[in-house]
């Protein structure tokens, strides 16, 4: 527990750390400002804007850069969808794979452009390579970029007055792709293939036994390694929180996670961009004291679950203490815990730190079995999730609803104390908390709604793997994740189902641009509205007081939304009496 | 709205060409020109042939070698075309049958030991393609490997010695055993002793 302890704080401080200069780094970038990087990388952004006829300095309302937005992801769906169906006639394709079959093309498709990355299928044997790069890769940078064109004009609508506009989508979607996810990703890419991630176009590679061993009566003399151009892929769907591995394994898989280093970066690169968002917004906003408030919320919600977590991975599972196994952790001799579902060389703590951060953001990756988590680490797991991925959240989307819940805080305090709410000097009336409900809402609506359509069918049911409370998580799980855009999955459920396909693909699509129009709306309503000096009857986004509220705030919806389907699940599995187990 | 469907073709089809053609490809040419041995999967050549990745485990079965931690792929264990894991739940009967049953086995084989099993010899790896083992699990087997391979517990825990990899910094990873590197080089001791000569695919058979 103590190195787990030490590893999670590192993690986090190096994180804060980097993502202070690039937090400043990214307002620069935003605000348009004349700087190395634009010295550098200017003349291909305006090479670009010269090419798709983009005026860079023409602003939008917040009608015209949703539909702009809507239009923009609509062309990536309809592109994937359309190249997965039909990579089995495209080059790059060594493995001849057959092209994707319909809904699960559809699933993927919804899948990849909302950045859930959700998977009904298995990487490494069904996608080309050119599904991967063109299809999948471009996905990851360009739904991370739309993630971030969500919080964008949301904190302008903060930091400007009496205007309409709030951005400019296409060169906010340039700037993003440009300037943050190409470059961090290639240099994520060059260490990650130093310690040992496969960057090639071969198709796999034979090797000759060691020792061969016979199976099923056949002599096995080979082993058929799948390979392929993995860093490239890893790098920006660690760091533009989309987590939908190159292979089945995703990030247990050697491949895309071969040493203890690479999983202490991919662990980080998580993060980075969550968390330099938060203090980008406190230079665009001017309102550092309320970026730190942020950062210390999603901390106080963060550190005590995954430490939770931790606690029961590495305390291991009773059930196999009673056959005579050490589970113990000697730090000299083995990592111990619970290792079913888990890698050696990245260890049960460090993989319910993964678990916890990956799903605390709307990464979704996954560098051990989650199925295979004891019971409360798989809910906190899921609890992670429904919070409405706000814990860092999503690359852009996760602030967003995080400033949601802010907002949601203040109309609270405002009520208490018997004034009229303002949020960093904006005035919240009826329509913003209107916007602010809905955009908060639409996920549990989902995913409550989801599930019971999935327990209730036997089309639902027939996908379940284990028995017993177990399998009612599993189901829940395959509704929150993709409603919250996270992608991570139970995995002994059995989703390439047309029912799973349908059902989650419409939580995906839902999930998004349901809670992202209203968020639209509150950013075009607030941007137009003039600013008030702060009084005395003010409440300051920053002071403990505050990050009290709005922490209990997202709690208190969270859990009453969510604690009845939780005790059915991880709860009912947590209680359940070890002697019943073993026979 | 016209202009703006425009913009987003032109703008998709710029974006994809960088992000989803130039950054892999350039990518893939720079990964084969620096890290030539990493980026085509860290294998292992033996006189000219491929016998194997030092980041992809394989199954051992026989007395005399390390055995891996088991395997949840499919249709063979450690099938390196498809990583998987086993996804049992915690408290899934199943998981304790499988659990018992790889005790027993182990046990068969060895059955002078009587401590208890290191948990990561007897539960299946997430990718099912994993190339470790804990220092505990490869010490559990060095009494049986002594005996059957007729190698003396100095030389055996010497040899784990020298594929161990130790945590980063104290905290960063756990300590394991690389067992395919460490096999290869029992399977070389065996072939020498054989007075044979070192052939992967002729290795020893039970």
């Amino acid at each position: 527990m103590i190195s787990t302890t030490i590893l999670t704080a590192a993690v986090l401080l190096l994180t804060i750390l980097l993502a202070l200069p690039l937090g400043r780094y990214m307002h620069h970038v935003y605000a348009g400002d004349r700087f190395w990087a634009t010295r550098l990388m200017g003349p291909v952004e305006r090479g670009l804007y010269r090419i798709t006829g983009v005026s860079a300095d023409q602003e939008m309302g917040w009608k015209r850069y949703a539909v702009a937005l809507l239009i923009f992801n609509l062309i990536g769906g309809v592109f994937l969808y359309a190249l997965l169906l039909a990579q089995g006639a495209l080059p790059l394709n060594p493995l001849h794979f057959v092209g994707v079959q319909g809904g699960s093309a559809f699933n993927t498709a919804a899948s990849f452009i909302t950045n859930t990355n959700w998977q009904d299928y298995s990487g490494g044997s069904t996608m080309s390579y050119l599904s991967q790069m063109l299809g999948l890769t471009v996905q990851n940078f360009l739904s991370a970029a739309t993630g971030i064109t969500i919080v964008l004009p949301i904190i302008r609508a903060i930091a400007r007055h009496k205007t309409k506009d709030l951005g400019n989508f296409w060169v906010d979607m340039t700037r993003t792709v440009l300037y943050v996810l190409l470059p961090l990703s290639a240099l994520f890419a060059l260490i990650l293939m130093e310690q040992g991630v496969v960057q090639t176009l071969t198709g796999e590679v034979r090797a000759d036994l060691i020792a061969p061993f016979i199976s099923g009566g056949k002599t096995i003399l080979h082993q058929i390694m799948h390979v392929g151009p993995v860093a490239s892929q890893e790098a920006i769907m660690m760091l533009g929180n989309n987590g939908g591995g190159f292979f089945n394994m995703n990030d247990a898989h050697p491949f895309e996670n071969p040493t203890a280093l690479t999983n202490f970066l991919e662990t980080l690169a998580m993060i980075l961009i969550p968390s330099a968002l938060v203090f980008m917004f406190g230079h665009m906003a001017k309102a550092r004291r309320t970026a730190w408030a942020i950062m210390i919320s999603m901390l106080l919600l963060f550190i005590p679950l995954t430490l939770v977590s931790q606690h029961y991975e590495l305390a291991g599972n009773p059930v196999l203490t009673q056959l005579g196994i050490s589970q113990a952790n000697t730090a000299s001799l083995a990592g111990g815990g619970n290792m079913e579902g888990v890698e050696d060389r990245i260890g049960a703590g460090a993989t319910a730190l993964f678990a916890t951060l990956a799903t605390a953001t709307s990464t979704g990756a996954a560098n051990g079995a989650y199925d295979s988590l004891m019971p409360l680490s798989g809910g906190v797991n899921l609890f992670m999730m429904q919070l409405g991925e706000v814990v860092f959240g999503g690359v852009g989307s996760g602030l967003a609803t995080f400033l949601a819940f802010m907002i949601f805080a203040v109309f609270l305090g405002g009520l208490m104390v018997g004034r009229t709410p303002e949020f960093l000097g904006k005035k919240i009336e009826s329509f913003e908390i209107k916007m602010t409900s809905l955009s908060i809402l639409v996920m549990p609506l989902l995913v409550l709604i989801g599930t019971a359509i999935a327990v209730t069918t036997v089309a639902g049911r027939a996908g379940v793997f284990n028995p017993g409370a177990h399998g009612f998580s599993e189901m829940l799980y395959a509704v929150t994740s993709p409603a919250n855009n996270n992608g991570s999955a139970f995995g002994g459920l059995s989703s390439n189902t047309r029912f799973y396909n349908l059902l989650t693909g419409m939580c995906m699509l839902l999930g998004r641009y349901w809670t992202y129009l209203p968020l639209l709306a509150l950013a075009g309503a607030l941007v137009e509205k003039k600013k008030i000096p702060a009084g005395s009857g003010t409440l300051t986004t920053y002071t403990p007081i505050f990050i009290g509220l709005t922490v209990g705030v997202i709690l208190l919806v969270g859990a009453l939304n969510f604690f009845p389907a939780l005790a059915l699940g991880p709860i009912a599995e947590q209680l359940a009496p070890i002697s019943t187990l073993t026979h | 709205m016209i202009k703006d469907i425009k913009t987003a073709l032109l703008l998709f089809l710029v974006l994809a060409v960088m992000t989803g053609l130039i950054y892999p490809l350039a990518m893939t040419g720079i990964g084969q020109i620096v890290f030539p041995h990493q980026a085509n999967g860290s294998l292992i050549r033996q006189h000219g042939r491929i016998v194997g990745s030092s980041l992809i485990g394989q199954y051992f079965r026989e007395p005399q070698y390390f055995w891996s931690r088991p395997s949840a792929t499919s249709p063979v264990p450690y099938n390196g075309a498809g990583s998987s894991a086993s996804n049992l739940g915690p408290n899934n009967p199943v998981l304790a049958q499988h659990v018992a049953a790889r005790i027993k086995a182990l046990k068969a084989a060895d059955p002078a030991e009587k401590g208890p099993v290191p948990v990561d010899l007897v539960t299946s790896s997430a990718s099912g393609l994993d190339p470790d083992i804990s220092i505990a699990a490869a010490l559990y087997q060095i009494p049986r490997i002594a005996q059957a391979g007729g190698i003396d517990i100095v030389t055996l825990r010497h040899l784990v010695q020298q594929n161990t990899t130790e945590p980063l910094l104290g905290f960063i990873g756990e300590p394991v055993v690389n067992v395919v590197k460490l096999d290869l080089a029992l399977h070389d001791r065996y072939a020498a002793a054989h007075g044979a000569t070192v052939s992967p695919t002729k290795g020893p058979q039970s």
